[in-house]
């Protein structure tokens, strides 16, 4: 797959001037929409996670009529509600030195020099707020007996600044968003679509105008149409079909958007976390997370000798390998996800991996049991042991927990600018869907924060600016909708006419796997060629082969499935050629031909410190390069030896 | 892995049900507001009221039936002393009668309350599983305590007769109630005495759910685990104080 | 392992439904229960079968999407377990498991085991939320919440909205769900201004939508996956009781 380059991009919306005063520099250039011309100006807002339902409930208070979407039977159930961890704000009650300048720093380093300083402040600043408005919406956050709020370092991090309600902070956050949203659908400033899903942009005279959806329950294709729209649809990591993602999370709003005309940045930027239960089978579908807190007080190991198959308390303490202890002495078992991950694979691809397959490595308590009593060990985790003991059917406290990496996140998204804007007027990203704020890899407890900042806070103050100008905006043109409406039909009745000998899953599984193993955690010029080779061959398989069973005027869970995967190809031939035009090494994207003499990842900022955005074109890819500059944190490789 | 299905295999169809009309036209206003005896939590607190109402009737009963144990004199006197208290300031039987009009309003209400929380809850389940429902927490509330209730209201009934207005007691309406009681529990009417044996154990086992229960209703969720047993240590008494008495009769200890 | 599966099957809400039998084969006792029922899937829609449509998502326990009543049990009998988070090791080999739509009148089923619970959002949007648009908050710690409230809020925040306690419950009351949400926000400082008058807009909407009184026995919180207490149900009453006085 060949690409050409285009002309660089610029972000324009971001103020210039110190950083501290950007965004009230950008809020007060923002033009206003008076009250009374807010009912009249509407909002499609798709998904209804942290980001999406945030922003419309926040919309809606503002009085806009907003139209929200989610293929979900309820906006309760967007994935945001499986984070676990928690949030991270520069509140700086401990006193402990953090500070938003603090939080921006640590994001911009955190995220290897790959994200705009501009956003990752304004990220900062708005951290503070968010924690005020959770906590006034009755989010039970953990509390001290003195009746303050409670707050742990997580992730590595120096500074105490990660709120959290025990291991269900997205639970609590999400629900907080949700009700907000309920209240304003009874208000009857959001009018709700669940189990609708957006198959479609619809562009009118250059601007986003609306969405065409699918009623998963009839089948029945419906065109809404607004004033602008928000895609707040989440990442794509469910492209390598095992991921921690719930199992409907897909690309198609992103990648329909993506089509036409919104440019897609960085999307070879993926997160892979270290501590997920492993594979156990051929069947499995998902899979399942649990809170990076464990490396605090496990210790990561796995024998010394390749294809050692002893029952772990069989092997004797001098024939164990406490890897991460042994070379990253500095931070141990506590080193970034990324390094995490990546040390992970590398035992298992020298043969010493444990459990079914060889992909696990042990990740034991018995020192902690040992030093705090079991008691204390079950206070701190026992949700995170049951959870592990119900799916694999292992006791932890008794043996050690097998964990592998597991793709987790996607920095990469709809490229946008400082108003969340993307390349489309009118057309607004939010959340993981956009690639703004994480550069190559977001720190834990910053996907919540981010989420609800543009949900909340920016968009908000943003999206005014672009209605203001609505008397410029005319009528929808009718022929944009029905090619909108007549696309979507045409793609629903080419799935349902193949009639193949594959389900889409299988396709799906084929697909994540090749991902998995050419464009997973390390990634070479040689597998990323393959996977350039291999996708559009089992694309061509898909479109040839595919059986989806059914009709489209129905509850058709094959169809929707069927749909899906198809885009995944497409997206899944743009992460590999980014990753192969990047050919250094960067937070979540790791080139083996990029590394030092110890392996680790190195940066090659000369040449790469730009935004990969991608536009899409019939005649394939163009890039277009945002310059990074970086004028307050100094740029640097990161070292946790 | 394989699935093989066996198409048309179907076992026991069951007719769909109309879907009620309040979800087929979700609105979020309400169209009407329920007053508070037409909602359910409203019907629970009558029936938590009435119930509580019937059980002092009940303590004070029990205490009533344990006079047997002094003696037909203490025991008449007693019947006696619930006629003419507070005579002559008050009418003969005017107390008397104001408590039954209590008691038969409390029954009344408590079935009422029962019978519109019966309604709603077949209302809204209209289709019955096709695996027999497996009770995760005993099971013991579901089948005790409508069919127990109405046991219960049958017993209540022929007790009335029997005890009360004598119709269908040997000893007949105008013997004293000390011989109506003698008489009702003879053993050549054992049978009698079973069905009053079950009907007391009835309320026993209906009470040690309807005790605790009531406190729930009325909004006490504290001492859930105290409550519960002080409502089985009561009604273990209740049914104790309830059975001494026929049992002293047939074994001739009361006569 | 192998099963006998009967599935309810119905193919939209206006025609019948029955229960059918399938037979799966070389199941992994290490799969989850709805990996089982991906495997019967794929093998339906190879055979030009309509799929058994069921709902799910997270597939981790958190979401609330999954439910279904495994041999007359909600989420089958493995306690606070969520039917995602079930495993086949716990089923027996050779074993017939049926399978079931949560049965109750708001909750009308879509398709197979696909219900519409779209009622608990309507009972939320009366009332289960604090007024407070964004932006309006003042600082965290201008209100500390005891502990002990924060826990008690906690505990009945976990709910997942699955539905499962209606499902359970033999009068069909959605008393937990709704009473969850009640003690929630009505433990929290933030949630007392509106507390008496959401108690009653929530029941009255929990009543509308048709679904059974409570008669305390219990079967809620011992199917909810999240062990909600009963505890949350008197404190229901009590807020109730208070804003009818």
């Amino acid at each position: 797959m060949n690409y050409r380059e285009g002309e660089p991009i610029r972000d324009t919306k971001a103020p210039e001037g110190p950083i501290e005063e950007r965004w009230e520099k950008r809020k007060f250039a923002a033009r206003l929409v008076n009250p009374a011309n807010k009912r009249k100006l509407s909002v499609i807002v798709v998904g209804t996670g942290l980001a999406g339902g945030s922003a419309a409930a926040t919309l809606g208070e503002l009085g806009y009529q907003v139209t929200s979407f989610c293929y979900q039977d309820s906006p309760r159930r967007a994935h945001s509600i499986a984070a676990q961890g928690g949030i991270n704000a520069a509140k700086n009650y401990r006193g402990d030195g953090d500070s938003v300048y603090r939080l921006f720093y640590d994001t911009v380093k955190g995220g290897d020099f790959r994200a705009r300083e501009s956003n990752v402040y304004r990220l900062a600043q708005v951290s503070v707020n968010i924690i005020d408005q959770a906590v006034a919406q009755g989010v039970p956050f953990a509390r001290e007996y003195g009746g303050l709020l409670d707050t742990r370092s997580f992730g590595g991090a120096q500074v105490s600044r990660t709120f959290y309600a025990r291991g269900q902070t997205g639970q609590q956050l999400l629900l907080g968003a949700y009700q907000a949203l309920e209240r304003q659908i009874a208000a009857g400033t959001v009018t709700m679509h669940a189990r609708h899903e957006m198959l479609e942009l619809i562009v009118s005279d250059g601007r986003a105008r609306g969405v065409v959806v699918r009623d998963m329950v009839t089948g029945e294709i419906e065109s809404h149409l607004a004033d602008a729209v928000v895609l707040a649809t989440g990442g794509y990591g469910n492209v390598f079909f095992l991921s921690t993602n719930a199992k409907g999370c897909n690309t198609t709003a992103i990648w329909r958007a993506h089509r036409k005309g919104a440019m897609f940045a960085n999307p070879c930027y993926t997160q892979i976390h270290p501590t997920c239960i492993p594979v156990s089978g051929e069947y499995q579908s998902k899979l399942t997370l649990m809170s990076e807190s464990l490396r605090n007080d496990g210790r990561v190991w796995v024998p010394q000798e390749a294809g050692d198959t002893r029952r772990p308390a069989d092997i004797p303490e001098d024939e164990r390998d406490y890897y991460l202890e042994r070379i990253y002495p500095a931070f141990g078992n506590l080193v970034p996800r990324d390094i995490a991950s990546r040390a992970a694979k590398n035992v298992c691809d020298e043969g010493r991996g444990v459990g079914p397959g060889g992909l696990g490595v042990y990740l034991d308590f018995a020192d902690a049991i040992a030093r705090l009593g079991r008691a204390a060990v079950e206070e701190k985790y026992g949700n995170l042991f049951e959870m592990y003991e119900r799916i694999t059917g292992e006791d932890p406290y008794a043996q050690p927990m097998r964990i592998y990496p597991a793709v987790h996140y996607t920095m990469g998204g709809l490229w946008v600018d400082y108003d969340l804007q993307s390349t489309i007027p009118g057309l607004f990203v939010v959340g993981e869907a956009n690639f703004s704020d994480h550069g190559a890899n977001r720190l834990g407890a910053s996907a919540l924060m981010q989420g609800l900042a543009d949900g909340y806070f920016v968009l908000p103050a943003t999206i005014g600016d672009y209605l203001a100008g609505s008397r410029d905006f005319g009528p929808v043109d009718e022929v944009s909708v029905a090619e909108a409406e007549i696309a979507v039909r045409d793609r629903i009745e080419r799935l349902l006419a193949v009639d193949g000998e594959r389900t889409a899953d299988s396709f799906h599984r084929e697909l994540g796997k090749l991902m998995w193993d050419y464009c997973g955690m390390e990634r070479t010029e040689a597998s990323l060629t393959k996977a350039l080779e291999r996708i559009p061959e089992l694309r061509a398989e898909f479109w040839r082969n595919v059986k989806v069973s059914g009709v489209n005027e129905e509850l058709n869970q094959a169809l929707e499935r069927a749909g899906r995967v198809a885009d995944f190809f497409d997206l899944a031939e743009l992460m590999c050629l980014d990753a192969l035009h990047r050919t250094e090494s960067c937070g979540g994207h790791f080139r083996a031909e990029s590394q030092d003499a110890d392996g680790e990842a190195l940066r090659d900022d000369e040449n790469f410190a730009y935004v990969a955005a991608w536009e899409h074109t019939p005649e394939g890819p163009v890039l277009h390069r945002e310059h990074l500059d970086y004028e307050y944190v100094t740029m640097s490789q990161r070292s946790y030896k | 892995m394989t699935a093989i299905i066996e198409r048309g295999a179907a076992t026991s169809p069951i007719e769909p049900v109309e879907p009620p009309a309040s979800t087929s036209a979700p609105s979020p206003r309400r169209p009407r507001k329920p007053g508070f005896f037409a909602t359910s939590t409203g019907q629970k607190a009558v029936m938590a009221v009435t119930g509580a109402i019937l059980v002092t009737f009940l303590i004070a009963h029990m205490a009533g039936n344990l006079k047997a144990f002094a003696g037909a004199e203490s025991f008449n006197g007693y019947a006696l002393w619930l006629r003419e208290v507070g005579y002559p300031l008050l009418p003969k039987r005017g107390l008397l009668t104001l408590a039954e009009i209590g008691l038969v309003v409390a029954i009344a209400l408590h079935i009422w309350s029962a019978v519109a929380l019966y309604r709603r809850a077949a209302a809204a389940r209209p289709v019955r599983y096709a695996a027999r429902r497996r009770s995760q927490a005993g099971g013991y509330v579901v089948h005790i305590m409508r069919w127990g209730g109405l046991t219960i209201a049958l017993f209540v009934v022929y007790h009335l007769l029997d005890l009360t207005f004598g119709v269908v007691n040997p000893a007949g309406g105008a013997a004293t109630p000390y011989a109506r009681m003698i008489e009702g529990f003879a053993p050549g009417r054992w049978y009698v005495t079973l069905f009053y044996v079950v009907a007391v154990v009835m309320v026993g086992l209906h009470l040690r759910h309807g005790l605790w229960s009531a406190f729930q209703t009325l909004g006490l969720a504290r001492w859930r685990p105290q409550l519960k047993l002080s409502a089985t240590l009561l009604s273990v008494a209740l049914v104790l104080g309830f059975l001494c008495v026929p049992f002293a009769i047939m074994i001739g200890a009361v006569q | 392992m192998n099963l006998t599966l009967k599935i309810w099957r119905q193919p939209n809400p206006d025609e019948p439904g029955k229960m059918v039998k399938y037979h799966v084969k070389d199941i992994s006792p290490d799969m989850s229960f709805l990996e089982m029922l991906d495997v019967l899937n794929e093998g339906l829609i190879l055979a030009g079968d309509d799929p058994v449509a069921f709902d799910h998502d997270c597939r981790e326990g958190i979401c609330g999407m999954c439910g279904m009543v495994i041999n007359g049990v909600a989420h089958g009998e493995q306690k606070a377990t969520t039917t995602c988070q079930l495993h086949m090791r716990h089923f027996t080999d050779g074993a017939t498991v049926t399978v079931e739509p949560w049965r109750a009148a708001p909750f009308p089923v879509i398709k197979d085991l696909v219900v519409d619970r779209s009622a608990f959002d309507r009972i939320i949007q009366a009332g289960g939320f604090v007024s407070v648009p964004a932006g309006a908050a003042p600082d965290a710690h201008a209100v500390p919440v005891p502990k002990g409230d924060a826990d008690d809020a906690f505990d009945a925040a976990t709910c997942i909205g699955c539905g499962a306690c209606v499902a359970a419950c033999p009068n069909g009351s959605a008393s937990l769900f709704t009473a969850a949400k009640i003690t929630h926000l009505g433990s929290l400082p933030q949630g007392q201004p509106e507390r008496a008058s959401r108690a009653k807009a929530m029941v009255e909407q929990m009543d509308l939508e048709g679904f059974g009184g409570c008669t305390n026995t219990g079967e809620c919180t011992a199917v909810c996956p999240k062990g909600i207490s009963l505890d949350t149900i008197a404190r229901m009453n009590a807020d109730f009781l208070k804003a009818s006085r």
